[in-house]
């Protein structure tokens, strides 16, 4: 397969990007100013990721279109406002998560933003469901930026007027440049921010905007390291197909309705977790010293009877140690439990942690 | 002490009568990026030339530092392994890694100048 590049490829080079694959995509890893002090910058300020290589997917069409998804999707999609998203799954027959999604409601039905890796197969599983009364299509002439971090609202209100009006999981179309674009308060580093879906043609300036605001170009790996430490999953890693979402701690994502009427892909598997609990479940680890505890590392319990594996591990530079997550089984799974993690073939010390290990508030 | 000598690993090597200070190269620092975990070998430990020595973590992944001498360990610089950012900022200065009793001082005369690192490092971009 041919490599892809999003519309910015040039533009991120211009930038001093170290590129790697990711995804069948050539994407930046890291610019100039490299992992630690980008993820610093948006803490403290505001970064900008080109996240065009997700999958802008859209559909539309008459009621049918709801009962359609709801079967594969566990959200509560008949409830849901126009403008307003829900982070949800696509779910198989085992209640395994085939992919995490943002669905949102629009005028005319749905937009899903897919992970890139995982976009034709999602396309290919939501199909099925799918009759000739609904449209779909994957829109590649969109590219799409988060703007992330605390100066994000003041920086994007100067140049669009409206968007700080919008609170946390809401989106609205806005003018600029004498094109629509569509904006949500929404992103995944634990910071205040928008997702902005903007057309290839028009993204260049508006990323010279936020670049005359100071706003940091901010690479993969630093988006890896801020949403570690905002405790969310990375697809691939912390979730996959064998995982269900009562496993992966992420029960919260199924609506209450859902849980109750059921009717979605796996809902027999997953009612029968949530009355009994899952064998093992996703938790947070903090490693004692400053040993990281990459992927796959294998848990042990302080008697050494080996108890679960890591899925994601780095340092988090704001919380200036190393974090993890992984699964362990549950009866371990208790906030403070004292286990061992097994790191070039020695043990080291650790504990389980809260979620997430950084904290700020959204705007609700 | 002597002039410093490269490894094609990336690391650096001076000599001071039959005991090396061991660390790894600005360059090596630069492909890495930020150093967030460093463990460095006890006192006594005996190393074989390009064996594993050391390893260094960046916010990205592991590697390990290879010994491109070999000896025995007369000591590991605690100092980078309680700030591993260090490494960063002074990797051919204070920042050295482990020192080492060396057995082969001709192990020590084939590595590279620095004109021959350099070149190397560039003919070989990482």
């Amino acid at each position: 397969m041919e490599v892809q590049k999003t519309a910015l490829y040039d533009y991120h080079k211009n930038l001093g990007a170290k590129f790697v694959p990711f995804a069948g995509y050539e994407m930046p890893i890291q610019y100039k100013d490299g992992i630690v002090k980008e993820h610093i910058s948006t803490r403290t300020h505001a970064g900008f990721f080109d996240v065009s290589h997700m999958g802008q997917f859209f559909l539309e069409g008459d009621k049918t279109l709801i009962t359609a998804l709801e079967k594969i999707i566990p959200a509560d999609l008949n409830n849901l406002k126009i403008n307003h998203s829900k982070y949800s799954f696509l779910l198989n027959n085992e209640g395994g998560i085939i992919d995490d999604l943002i669905i949102t409601r629009t005028e005319k039905g749905f937009c899903i933003i897919l992970n890139a890796a995982c976009k034709e197969n999602d396309i290919r599983q939501i199909s099925q469901f799918l009759t000739e009364n609904h449209k779909q299509f994957l829109n590649n002439n969109l590219s799409l930026i988060a703007l992330q971090g605390p100066k994000s609202v003041e920086i994007l209100e100067k140049l669009i007027p409206g968007v700080a009006n919008l609170k946390f999981m809401t989106g609205n179309n806005f003018d600029y440049e004498g094109e629509k674009l569509y904006v949500t308060r929404s992103g995944y580093t634990g910071e205040d921010g928008f997702e902005i879906s903007i057309s290839n043609k028009k993204v260049e300036k508006f990323i010279d905007y936020l670049i005359s605001n100071e706003v940091k170009p901010i690479g993969l790996g630093a988006r890896d390291t801020l949403r570690l430490e905002a405790g969310l999953c990375l697809y691939g890693h912390d979730l996959n197909e064998k995982i269900n979402p009562v496993e992966a701690n992420l029960k919260w994502a199924i609506a209450k309705k859902r849980k109750e009427v059921g009717g979605f892909n796996g809902w027999e598997k997953i009612k029968t977790l949530l009355a009994n609990g899952s064998e093992k479940i996703r938790v947070g680890i903090k490693p004692d010293g400053k040993v990281i505890a990459r992927e796959n590392t294998k848990i042990f319990s302080s008697d050494n009877n080996e108890i679960g594996f890591v899925t994601s591990g780095t340092f988090g530079p704001s919380v200036n140690a190393p974090v993890a997550m992984g699964y362990v089984k549950s009866e371990f799974s208790e906030i403070g439990t004292s286990i061992q993690l097994e790191v070039r073939g020695k043990k080291y010390g650790g504990k389980i942690s809260e979620l997430p290990f950084y904290k700020k508030s959204y705007v609700k | 002490m002597s002039e410093k000598k490269f490894s094609k690993k990336h690391e650096w090597v001076s000599l001071d009568g039959d005991v090396a200070t061991v660390g790894i190269t600005k360059h090596a620092t630069e492909m890495l990026g930020d150093i967030v975990f460093v463990e460095v070998p006890d006192a006594g430990k005996a190393v074989e030339k390009e064996g594993q020595a050391a390893v260094v973590e960046s916010t990205k992944a592991a590697s390990d530092v290879y010994s491109p001498i070999s000896g025995e360990i007369t000591e590991g610089n605690k100092a980078i392994a309680d700030d591993p950012g260090s490494v960063n900022s002074d990797p051919e200065g204070a920042s050295w890694f482990f020192k080492l009793k060396i057995n082969d001082k001709g192990e020590y005369d084939s590595l590279m100048s620095k004109d021959e690192y350099d070149k190397f490092c560039k003919e070989n971009p990482s």
